[in-house]
């Protein structure tokens, strides 16, 4: 029995749908989950009744839809409201693709950084045009900070535009590398045991107790992650189009 | 995205072919920019499906959802302000109208209790006049009968004395004697 923790990982074609340029356009494993991820968020909130007092699935739309809705209102104001369909559609995409891909056998979508970094520049550059259309040059404001002595201005000016600049690396990375390892830390302690059981016998599978109640324990932590992790880059998001929309910090 | 075009596209997908006999000696997954552009066009694919959704029949399906729910209670919560301000007024109007009838009731009450006195007192007055003036008659005719019989008396008396004086001296006594003598033994 051999670990591969990285297998989870691979990108499968299951049929070419054509090519760009020498690039073959193939309609993968990913792919598939992501249109479960589209298909799930569609029933969950079409399908769901329209009743006076909701049932459950129709609480969970609600609840949903009320969660997001605060996030946006408490981080980025009332104005924040227009960019509600965006963040939805980003927090759910991200929240139901995680939670699906912690079930075994499943495929983690957010565990590749081309589509993580996919949705961070997506998002940052909703923040620079929607900025520069509407605030036109005093969106650079959110470069200069009110109140810093002319001397370090100059300095704080550099890292305001640095870390301007770096946050689609840093919103990326962190979910990717988020759920990357947590994967790869379940397969690997989860592989322990199967391992254990298989090469030791009678004293494996009782060895096998240890990384069992571990692998338990790290599925419940990476189901929070997997929550969490989406609830953090909705978050960013708001935050950044609070930029975009309030520039004067 | 922009690196992958530096790369050899052969070599890469080589790589990834063999990735998926189980034995992962090519590049790591996510790093395998081989399936970049795959991953770029279904993401892209389903994401603007899911924007579509969510905000062209989802958000504004939910949200009606909650608006609605939202005026509902609103609104009952107001009809039942409505009905207990009318049931409060309806309390009080019937209240007023209690006390009203209660005075009247009090009011009718006094009324027919003076009337009543009134004329229990008119009849008692009417009578004891009747009585007094029957009384009056009675004792008018108590003193004629009496001074009739008094005047009788003085007759029988003077009769008797001249009688008894002629028995005793056998002088006829003088009838106004007699009688003046009776007189003021009757007085006395």
């Amino acid at each position: 029995m051999k670990i591969d923790p990285i297998h989870q990982f691979n990108i499968e074609p299951l049929f070419t749908l054509g090519h760009i340029g020498n690039h073959t356009i193939a309609f993968t494993n990913s792919s598939l989950y992501m249109f479960i991820a589209v298909l799930l968020i569609a029933l969950l909130m079409l399908a769901s009744g329209r009743d006076l007092v909701p049932g459950r699935l129709q609480s969970v739309a609600e609840i949903s839809y009320e969660f997001v809705a605060t996030t946006i209102r408490s981080t980025a104001g009332a104005e924040g409201m227009k960019f509600f369909p965006l963040i939805f559609s980003i927090f759910m995409f991200l929240c139901v693709s995680n939670l699906v891909g912690v079930i075994p056998y499943t495929f983690t979508i957010s565990s590749h950084l081309i589509v993580t970094a996919a949705l961070a520049l997506l998002v940052f550059f909703t923040v620079l045009i929607y900025g520069l259309y509407k605030n036109g040059l005093k969106f650079f404001k959110i470069f200069v900070p009110s109140g810093v002595p002319i001397y370090i201005l100059p300095l704080v000016m550099f890292i305001e535009v640095l870390s301007f600049f770096l946050r689609p690396v840093s919103h990326s990375v962190r979910l990717f590398a988020n759920m990357l390892a947590g994967h790869i830390a379940l397969k690997v302690f989860a592989g322990f045991v199967a391992m254990l059981g298989f090469s030791l016998g009678a004293l494996g599978w009782v060895g096998g107790v240890l990384p069992l109640a571990l692998t338990i324990a790290l599925y419940a932590l990476e189901l929070l992650v997997a929550f969490l992790q989406a609830y953090v880059f909705a978050i960013l998001t708001c935050i950044y189009l609070n930029d975009a929309i309030h520039p004067g910090h | 995205m922009a690196e992958s075009h530096g790369e050899a596209k052969g070599q890469a997908a080589g790589a990834h072919t063999e990735a998926e006999g189980g034995h992962h000696g090519g590049a790591f997954p996510p790093f395998d920019s081989s399936n970049y552009a795959s991953q770029l066009v279904s993401l892209a694919i389903a994401f603007v499906a899911l924007y579509l959704i969510v905000s062209r029949i989802a958000l504004p399906r939910v949200g009606g959802t909650i608006d609605a729910r939202q005026n509902k209670i609103e609104g009952d919560l107001a009809e039942a302000q409505k009905l207990k301000d009318e049931s409060d007024a309806a309390l009080k109007a019937y209240e007023t109208e209690l006390a009203n009838a209660r005075a009247n009731a009090q009011a009718i009450g006094n009324e027919t209790r003076e009337k009543l006195n009134a004329a229990s007192e008119a009849e008692r007055k009417a009578l004891e006049e009747k009585l007094a003036a029957k009384l009056a008659d009675a004792e008018k005719q108590i003193a004629t009968t009496r001074t009739n019989a008094m005047s009788n008396v003085r007759g029988i008396a003077a009769d008797a004395a001249g009688a008894i004086v002629q028995q005793l001296s056998g002088v006829t006594p003088d009838a106004n004697a007699v009688n003046s003598a009776v007189d003021a033994s009757l007085k006395g």
